[in-house]
């Protein structure tokens, strides 16, 4: 504990995506020449029809897919030229929330939160549950503050969607990201406990500082919760800007079609 | 399609079915008129077999301390093999999942599991009494094998058919690869595993009573040389203790499924 730094000054937080191209078939780009930043205490919200690559993008952050051209750059390391450990090591940086929570379902909630240490880590202290005591008092002040400390030792298989949404939150944050992505955390989830993750998602990222990127199908939450939204469309970005400047016009080009806006 | 005083059927009579299920009849009087299995022929059986039973009761006992002492040799071959067997399948189930592991790491691992899986015990058995000589080595090894055979390949079926989003979720926060294992995969099919393990050590222990009989050790032996003598009445003693042990280790591995639930 007495090594941890003392918040010295760091460059800010940022993740910057330079004309970034993936083709799963050769020639056919789904994502071609995406290029923008994100910094700081910011929320941005990526919209766009099913199949546009949405996911495609947010999986080439951390390399889960590997770009087909292009540079990303986390904090300002480069992570697209990075294999093996040093991947890793990047990867530590880059928190991800999931559409379908992936938490360890027959692990306890507090086992699915370290899980966001493992990078941190050794495999042998990791596999006799030996982590660092600052891990595990962050993790029960995270447990905290998205309420489950009650279920600590429950399995992650008895908890509702909407919780394990929470504790697949705090795994991410547990990594303490310069990034967090998020890959539509919320199309699992009823309405209202969609917007109570939201809330938490855009309430932690900003409290740790952390700039927030989301994949989100529902235009409403994303404009009521983020401070920037991207549309992509055809394999292009084709919005940038703040929310209250998204009109019907710009949704119109996004989706297609008019008939669904009424 | 829907006339009016036909019968509609709901479902389509298989005549191929059918001829087939014929067809494996007829096979079979074929087969038994080849063979010549008459009915007079299995009277003179029945007749023996009689005389055979007549000469096991009573069971003979007296040699108790022979008895006891190849049975527990079975059970230590039985558990030894067992402990090697289910500690060697763990990294060779592992190293075989396709799902987990490039082609080139899988394949020789699958074809070390069909290898071990593609001959009977009683024949591993034959081929370590000739490698390793008489007595219990031969029979572990034989075990050993069979083991691997059985739970590598349930074990690399089980990993095949995990949910990998967990590992997805895992490879994201730059965990390393046996954290990723041992946290993602692992705590899917840990209960499976356990399963198969203790399915496995009733199973040795069945086989280390056979090993025996090709001269790997174990209470096998003793059975052989009985029949052999015509020492029915000791040879009725053997089985009962054999109907016995397994009965006691099929008790024990249901408790010991209990405590893993």
């Amino acid at each position: 504990m007495s090594t941890s730094p003392q918040q010295p000054e760091q460059p800010a937080r940022s993740l910057q995506v330079d004309r970034l191209t993936k083709e799963y078939v050769a020639g056919k780009p789904i994502l071609s020449n995406i290029s923008f930043e994100v910094s700081g205490r910011s929320s941005v919200a990526i919209i766009g029809p099913s199949g546009t690559g949405k996911s495609t993008l947010i999986r080439c952050v951390n390399k889960l897919i590997p770009p087909t051209s292009g540079n990303i750059y986390v904090s300002g390391e480069n992570i697209t030229v990075l294999h093996g450990a040093r991947l890793r090591r990047a990867r530590r940086k880059i928190g991800m929330v999931f559409q379908e929570f992936n938490l360890v379902e027959r692990l306890t909630v507090m086992e699915n939160v370290l899980c966001g240490r493992l990078g941190y880590v050794s495999s042998l202290r990791a596999w006799l549950r030996r982590y660092p005591q600052r891990d595990i008092e962050m993790a029960f002040s995270l447990l905290e503050s998205i309420g489950l400390l009650d279920f600590t030792r429950q399995r992650a298989d008895s908890l509702s969607g909407g919780q394990r949404q929470r504790v697949g939150i705090a795994r991410a944050i547990m990594q303490e990201p310069h990034v967090l992505l998020a890959d539509e955390p919320t199309s699992s989830l009823d309405p209202k406990t969609s917007v109570e993750i939201m809330e938490l998602l855009v309430s932690l990222t900003e409290t740790h500082q952390i700039p927030l990127l989301i994949n989100i199908h529902d235009v409403e939450l994303a404009k009521r919760f983020t401070n920037r939204v991207i549309g992509i469309a055809r394999g292009g970005i084709v919005f940038d800007g703040p929310p209250a400047e998204l009109s019907n016009d710009h949704l119109k080009d996004i989706y297609g079609g008019e008939n669904w806006l009424q | 399609m829907s006339g009016g005083t036909t019968t509609r059927r709901p479902f389509q009579t298989n005549w191929l079915a059918r001829a087939g299920w014929l067809l494996a009849f007829l096979y079979a009087l074929y087969a038994a008129n080849l063979l010549d299995i008459s009915w007079e022929r299995f009277l003179i059986g029945l007749d023996n077999g009689a005389k055979f039973i007549g000469e096991m009761v009573p069971p003979n006992f007296s040699r108790w301390q022979l008895l006891l002492g190849n049975l527990i040799e079975t059970i230590e071959i039985a558990i030894i093999a067992s402990a090697f067997g289910v500690f060697i399948s763990l990294p060779v189930g592992l190293l075989a999942a396709r799902n987990l592991m490039p082609a080139w790491v899988t394949w020789p691992f699958r074809t070390f599991i069909a290898l071990c899986r593609s001959f009977h015990p009683v024949i591993f058995a034959i081929l370590f009494v000739k490698a390793v000589g008489f007595g219990p080595l031969a029979g572990i090894l034989t075990l050993i094998f069979a083991s691997i055979g059985f739970i590598g390949k349930l074990f690399a079926e089980a990993i095949e058919e995990i949910s990998l989003k967990p590992v997805e979720a895992l490879r994201a926060t730059g965990a390393p690869f046996m954290s990723v294992i041992v946290y993602a995969v692992l705590p899917q099919v840990l209960n499976r595993f356990i399963g198969f393990s203790s399915y496995q050590l009733d199973a040795n222990l069945r086989n280390s009573t056979m090993v025996g009989i090709v001269g790997a050790g174990g209470i096998g032996g003793t059975l052989f040389s009985a029949f052999q003598r015509f020492d029915y009445d000791f040879l009725a003693a053997i089985l009962i203790s054999i109907i016995a042990l397994v009965m006691v280790s099929e008790y024990i591995s249901t408790q010991v499924k209990k405590v893993f639930q």
